[in-house]
């Protein structure tokens, strides 16, 4: 029943913002994800995080491009990973969390009034800083808990083709299609990340968040996850909070530079931009201290 | 602290403060005579554990036979079984668990995955005043309230049950909630992340990843009120034939058939004394049984979450 009027909400969004073709930004061609769908924009104006009375994040505007890589840097503790879980309000799961201020997908605003958040979720994926496979199910039916968990109605055959797409889609197809039936939990580290992408995936999201997905792998496996991040932005917008500027400035197409002042005061946007121009003109001080390495 | 080694090249004598010396005996003396403490303070707390099953076993033996197991007492005198204390106790217990076990463990998730603020603590509260109630206001409680409806002098199985269910239910609950708490947030986080509803995470992802610590935490719960005498006496009664329905007439249990036998024995004693010790073995060996039984079950089934 749940399932049934949030697929029809979803329905009525996508058609929504379909005619609102003003808000889409211009290009030609325009973007599309593997499903034909056009990949989505995300506008911040004005956002204010909150845990309580404390303010995380302060003030921050931007907008994440459609079908391309946005990092998101800056020190420990500046707003950045509460800023990425805003985009897909898991900021409210914490309790006593709050948000002020307008994100719209593609010019709807997933904080208004009956905007299910479960809907949200369903088109703004996100992948995790530790691998978090589900410890109960086997590897196919892991890549499968997007559909199974939202009661998507979908035959054997048609299941197996989503499982075999989104593994063959996150690189881990050839390791793993012999044991399908596995549990999640007996691959390496890399495996369960690029897991939790094929898992990511599968339901077929217009954006994926990642929130500093190579920080607990080793070189090799964050190189093979920074390619797949490479190939994923043809289908989808991606945006990826990471510590690691050299990783910031191989993997992405536009950098977000977030700071804060001291230690209890909140986190800001100082700068966003394409990569190129923050990593060798940027054109605020501070932007220029961090990136080249006087702190951080 | 520091002691002499002679050194072969120098021939002279050098201090080493890596090897501990004389003040290393003493210490060395004082664990090993910590070390025989404890496993001495152990092997007396062992004592009676093992003297009371010995005791059990020793008397209760000699009453066991093919007839204590297969025949009820109606009718005999100085003879017949235990069939009927056995089912009835075996029923009593089941029903009290299919009522106990989902009160239980919804509460748990409501307690640990939509409680807030003054409610939770409030049943928080309430469930640990629950852990303490005495097992024979819980059968008092059952009588009354069947009295109400049925008339004074009502004696039925399933008023037995409830009595144990309000036993059972608290500690369902605790432990229930402790497995709960074990689940990790992150694999929760993972699940709303894909657009799940809360209540399917619970159902898909949490529930299943606990499902070897509840079903160890239901065990274990039926292994302690298995024995519970006092409420049973008051609430189902004293009965000779076998009965397998709940909801109609008096039906016997182990634990009241062994005081039965003992308070008032028949014609011949002994062997009364007898089917009473060999009852108490019996019981003893269901929650044996249950409890090796919640052992295996957690093994097999246990998630392990990295």
């Amino acid at each position: 029943m749940l399932g049934a009027a949030t697929k029809r909400k979803t329905a009525e969004e996508r058609q929504g913002r379909m005619s609102d073709s003003s808000a889409v930004t211009a290009t030609s061609t325009g973007p599309v994800t593997a499903a034909g769908r056009p990949a989505k924009t995300i506008e911040a104006r004005g956002v204010n995080l909150f845990y309580g009375d404390f303010q995380a994040v302060e003030d921050v505007s931007m907008t994440v491009e459609p079908n391309k890589v946005t990092a998101l840097i800056g020190s420990s503790g500046c707003g950045k990973t509460t800023f990425l879980r805003s985009l897909n309000r898991m900021h409210e799961l914490t309790p006593g969390a709050s948000v002020k201020g307008e994100i719209t997908l593609d010019g709807e605003d997933i904080y208004g009034a009956g905007v299910d958040p479960v809907a949200v979720r369903r088109l703004v994926g996100m992948v995790f800083q530790q691998p978090n496979p589900f410890p109960t199910m086997s590897i196919y039916d892991n890549v499968a808990a997007g559909l199974n968990l939202n009661a998507t109605k979908v035959s054997k055959v048609q299941k197996d083709a989503v499982v075999e797409r989104s593994l063959r889609g996150a690189h881990l197809w050839e390791e793993v299609k012999d044991r399908l039936d596995k549990p999640g939990g007996g691959l390496s580290g890399g495996q369960q990340q690029r897991l939790c992408i094929a898992r990511a995936i599968a339901v077929e999201p217009e954006v994926l968040l990642m929130d500093e997905p190579c920080s607990a792998l080793d070189p090799v496996a964050t190189l093979a996850i920074e390619d797949l991040i490479g190939e994923l932005k043809s289908r989808y917008t991606i945006v990826i909070v990471t510590h690691n500027m050299q990783q910031a400035a191989r993997a992405s197409d536009v950098t977000a530079f977030f700071n804060i002042e001291a230690t209890g005061k909140p986190g800001r946007l100082v700068e966003a931009g394409p990569t190129e121009e923050i990593f060798t003109k940027p054109t605020k001080q501070e932007t220029e201290d961090y990136v080249s390495g006087r702190f951080g | 602290m520091e002691s002499s080694a002679h050194s072969p090249v120098l021939g002279q004598v050098q201090t080493s403060r890596l090897l501990s010396g004389g003040l290393g005996w003493r210490r060395r003396s004082v664990n090993v005579v910590m070390t025989a403490l404890i496993a001495g303070a152990f092997l007396l707390a062992m004592i009676p554990l093992f003297s009371l099953v010995f005791e059990v076993a020793k008397r209760g033996i000699p009453g066991l036979s093919l007839e204590f197991f297969t025949s009820d007492a109606r009718g005999v005198v100085g003879g017949g079984g235990a069939a009927h204390a056995i089912v009835g106790t075996l029923v009593i217990t089941g029903v009290a668990a299919v009522i106990s076990v989902p009160i239980g463990i919804m509460a748990a998730i409501y307690l640990n995955e939509y409680g807030t603020g003054r409610l939770r603590r409030a049943l928080t509260f309430f469930v640990d005043v629950m852990t303490g109630i005495p097992s024979i206001v819980a059968g008092l409680f059952a009588y009354a309230l069947f009295e109400l409806f049925l008339g004074p002098g009502i004696r039925l199985g399933v008023m037995g049950s409830l009595a144990l269910s309000v036993l059972m239910i608290p500690i369902v609950i605790r432990s229930a909630e402790e497995v709960l708490k074990i689940v990790p947030n992150h694999l929760r986080e993972a699940a709303y992340a894909l657009g799940t509803p809360k209540w399917k995470t619970i159902t898909k992802v949490v529930l299943p990843t606990a499902f070897a610590g509840l079903v160890t935490g239901v065990m274990i719960a039926i292994a302690r009120i298995v024995g519970e005498t006092a409420p049973l006496l008051v609430t189902t009664g004293v009965v000779d034939s076998m009965n397998t329905n709940p909801f109609q007439g008096r039906m016997q249990n182990l634990a009241v058939y062994a005081y039965n036998e003992y308070r008032s024995p028949g014609v011949m004693k002994q062997a009364s004394y007898d089917k009473a010790w060999a009852a108490a073995l019996t019981l003893i060996a269901i929650v044996m049984i249950l409890n090796i039984a919640a052992r295996f079950v957690y093994r097999r089934y246990k998630t392990e979450i990295r």
